[in-house]
């Protein structure tokens, strides 16, 4: 107190004084905050050139373009899941790492994805869902899975030249067959080079001798004549095949290395040749992530991926203010641990979890970049976000920055709310 | 930044004073002193071979020339640079729109009669109406690329015996040969929707035929036309087919379409694109150009023509100073594109042009001056760019739309007509 004396006595109270000090922060406030706020909102009543006062034609055209309504729909469903589903996986994680030795270095691992930018973790994620399951990680595990359980079928893709019916069973022969036959199966779309190793040239088998017997061979060579068997042209070995009569299967057999197959003791009448599909059946590929379906989620995905940290580090930081008395209570009492977290710890946290809740509420409404880097051009309308559709409209597309300031004015509608909310918590701990 | 702007005024303003006094200067190697700045598109090594090309010019003349490299930003730039008042002497624009928007506005001057007489004699008389606005001509197409080409593996081609097809009807068919096997055809990079746009064109150049495609360029006829259909259901019999067409194509980038032709793993045996192909091979993947990768010229359709669509960097002037406008006769003349021809990655329109160092280059382009007058330029980059020119909407979208369901050709015209409407309306 004795040495205040020798400077003003209240501080703080003479407004002209205080003016001085204010005036930088005022004029960049008012320049970079205020100024481009104004701006945006009269901008947002004239049109793409900025000559002609439009009313409010702007915000019409906005609400009635289906591109924007896709958009407004996508972000209600990033706000909807995105925050909720990051503060719920950050509140386990963190009531989990809380109880472990290494729980710093549990927790900074966590955290390294927020050290990432935006883009860069877009671009990564673009890859881990790369459709090929070669290039992307998502569909080469889900490809390593399947293909464990079900291996894949010898000749994918292969079909039946003509003469036959794809079904869902496979390939049926479209005329009917005799003990006594030759079936001729000429296969393409297949690779020579994949044919199996012991497979010899095929030949056309002798006909009569009371047996059906036939050739599935693959019917691709330079020069070679459709549906003739050509000198380099090789048989195709352990090709299922089934003779059908009247819908039941009557004899099952496999072709020999050079293509042939017999059906031995098949009784007399017609009966109609079956390739089986599991023989042609496409390899299992994955999933197609980043098509118009899925995009959403996978955007989704990525973003909880990188803000989960965020989440961590701030619930870490409001378990260890709450007091152990409360839970060392509540153990004594008897209560189990569910009940622990259900009933003390979850409404202790409850102010933290709001705050990190609405902070990534605020986040999500002005996601950008992982929609930008994620999505391929083919599905940007379906993955589309307001802050995106917002700079396509203002700098993408012939630049009509009317239409792009009224976005920009939605969008602050919608973030104040959450802001204003923030703000007033804030205070209210303050006071 | 600041510095580089304080340079960019300093030299426009010596520019400007020089012009002032060269006037009286007698024969034209003697533009010591004076100063031409360009802006153009091109970075990394095109620069530097572009640099070369004014290096020449330096030495011929005496007049210094500084480019200005501006990328993928270089409307911008010009626009500003424009609304600023300090122009560059001369730019390189890719789009003709911009070149209208700048020569309606008085921001370009009309070339002069020795440039107007040296593209007339260099460049068939199509060039001329690419650069022309309002009957007046404001420049000429320096750098072309030739967008009517599918790029194909020879060693797929092998598999079955095929030849370069030189119809529609044999590509399809040549396609079913290489489908049967196991290969897909045709690799689509169909994430990108400026290769569907270019597809589309080159047929519909092909089936409606030149005066239709300006047609529809200025939306003089709707994309509801029965040309338009026609296009699309020739478009069909190719897309429409699963096992021609490679996997995965609307989640394929152009780059990666290429590679899927050439690298490694392929799984289709062709790709369809421009010029600049052949260095997307040569650096993502070991096919060797003219060998393993070679080119063919996109079929013709019904019989039509040789047909060529091409898109190119307009050199236009903002001042006619004598120093600029030497500088627009020299790359008028045949002598400067000689000099990038030489290194490279360049074709010319101008039919005197000779010295490209490999037979495909050499093949590209004189397939561009051999269409002549069937020449047009890419239909997208006339339309405005929020129909010809935007990630996921416009024309990029139906297109994509369209290869996702290749039946739906009804449907995708009225959206293409709604869509171009809305922006060629504004």
């Amino acid at each position: 107190m004795r040495l205040t004396t020798n400077v003003d006595a209240a501080p703080g109270r003479s407004p002209r004084q205080a003016i001085p000090f204010l005036l930088p922060a005022l004029v960049v406030l008012a320049a970079l905050v205020l100024y481009p706020l104004v701006f945006s909102l009269i901008r947002s009543f004239f049109d793409a050139s900025g000559d002609e006062f439009v009313g409010l034609r702007n915000y019409v055209d906005t609400f009635t373009d289906p591109r924007t309504l896709i958009a407004f729909r996508n972000n209600v469903i990033w706000v909807v899941v995105a925050p909720a589903a990051v503060t719920g996986i950050g509140l386990i994680l963190a009531v989990l790492t809380e109880r472990i030795r290494w729980a710093t270095a549990f927790r900074l691992v966590l955290f390294m994805p927020m050290a990432i930018s935006l883009f860069a973790s877009g671009i990564i994620f673009r890859l881990v869902y790369e459709e090929a399951p070669n290039q992307g990680v998502v569909n080469a595990v889900l490809v390593g899975v399947h293909d464990m359980f079900s291996p894949s079928s010898q000749y994918p893709g292969a079909r039946p030249r003509t003469g036959y019916t794809a079904t869902d069973a496979g390939f049926v022969g479209d005329a009917p067959v005799q003990a006594g036959d030759t079936v001729m199966l000429p296969l393409v779309g297949f690779s020579p080079q994949q044919v199996p190793p012991q497979a010899l040239p095929a030949s056309t088998p002798a006909s009569g001798s009371g047996e059906l017997r036939g050739v599935v061979w693959l019917d691709v060579s330079v020069g070679g004549k459709a549906g003739k068997v050509d000198p380099t042209e090789r048989g195709l070995p352990g090709v299922a095949v089934e003779a059908v009569r009247d819908g039941q299967v009557v004899a099952r057999t496999t072709t020999g290395d050079d293509g042939r197959f017999t059906f031995p003791d098949l009784a007399e009448g017609d009966a109609v040749v079956h390739l089986p599909s599991s023989n042609f059946s496409l390899p299992f590929r994955g999933m197609t992530w980043l098509g118009p379906s899925l995009i959403t989620p996978v955007i989704i995905s990525s973003w909880i991926w990188i803000m989960t940290g965020f989440a961590i580090t701030f619930i870490a930081a409001g378990l260890s203010a709450i007091p152990r008395d409360a839970l060392e209570a509540a153990r004594v009492d008897g209560a189990t641990e569910w009940q622990v977290f259900r009933r003390v710890t979850i409404p202790l946290l409850s102010p933290v979890l709001l705050v990190v809740f609405v902070t990534l509420v605020i986040n999500v409404l002005k996601i950008f970049e992982l929609v930008f880097v994620i999505a391929p051009g083919s599905v940007q309308e379906e993955a589309n976000v307001l802050a995106l559709q917002m700079w396509q409209v203002s700098f993408g597309t012939g630049g009509d920055q009317g239409a792009g300031s009224a976005l920009a004015v939605i969008l602050f509608v919608l973030v104040a709310p959450a802001m204003l909310f923030n703000i007033r918590r804030f205070r209210r701990e303050r006071s | 930044m600041r510095k580089q702007l304080i340079a960019l005024l300093a030299f426009t303003a010596v520019a400007g004073v020089s012009a002032c006094s060269g006037g009286a200067a007698g024969t034209s190697s003697d533009l010591k002193g004076q100063t031409v700045e360009i802006v153009g598109p091109w970075t990394g090594d095109e620069q530097k071979n572009f640099e070369k090309v004014l290096e020449a010019f330096k030495s011929k003349t005496g007049a210094d020339v500084k480019y200005t490299p501006a990328g993928d930003e270089l409307p911008t730039v010009l626009q500003t640079r424009v609304s600023g008042g300090t122009p560059p002497n001369v730019a390189l624009i890719a789009q003709p729109g911009l070149v209208a928007q700048f020569a309606k506005a008085g921001a370009l001057k009309p070339v002069g009669a020795e440039v107007d007489k040296a593209v007339t004699e260099h460049n068939a008389a199509v060039w001329k109406q690419f650069a022309s606005v309002d009957g007046k001509l404001y420049g000429f197409t320096f750098k072309t690329a030739n967008k009517s080409a599918f790029w194909y593996s020879e060693k797929a081609f092998g598999q079955v015996g095929a030849t370069p097809p030189a119809t529609w009807d044999d590509l399809v068919k040549t396609s079913k040969a290489i489908a049967e096997t196991g290969l897909a055809a045709v690799a689509v990079g169909g994430a990108d929707g400026w290769t569907l746009t270019d597809w589309f064109e080159n047929v519909y150049l092909r089936t409606a035929g030149p005066d239709n495609y300006d047609k529809l360029s200025k939306h003089e006829i709707p994309w509801t036309d029965p040309s338009v259909r026609k296009a699309l259901e020739e478009l069909a019999k190719l897309w429409g087919d699963p096992t021609l067409i490679a996997g995965g194509a609307l989640q394929t980038e152009f780059p990666k379409s290429v590679i899927n032709v050439f690298g490694d793993t392929p799984n289709a045996a062709m790709v369809f694109e421009a010029d600049f192909v052949a260095s997307v091979i040569t650096t993502n993947t070991k096919a060797k150009v003219g060998q393993d990768a070679k080119f063919f010229p996109f079929p013709s359709v019904a019989g039509s023509k040789d047909a060529v669509v091409a898109g190119g960097d307009m050199a236009v002037q903002f001042k006619d100073d004598r120093a600029t406008t030497e500088l627009m006769k020299f790359l008028a003349s045949p002598e400067s594109g000689e000099i990038w021809a030489g290194q490279g990655g360049f074709l010319s329109p101008n039919k005197d042009v000779k010295s490209y160092p490999d037979d495909v280059t050499r093949d590209l382009a004189k397939r561009i001056v051999d269409a002549g007058d069937n020449v047009r330029f890419d239909m997208s980059d006339l339309a405005p760019a929020a129909f010809g020119g935007t990630k996921g909407a416009g024309e990029w979208k139906d297109l994509q739309d369209f290869l996702a369901n290749p039946k739906d050709v009804d449907g995708i015209m009225a959206r293409l007509e709604v869509n171009a409407a809305k922006a060629f309306g504004k």
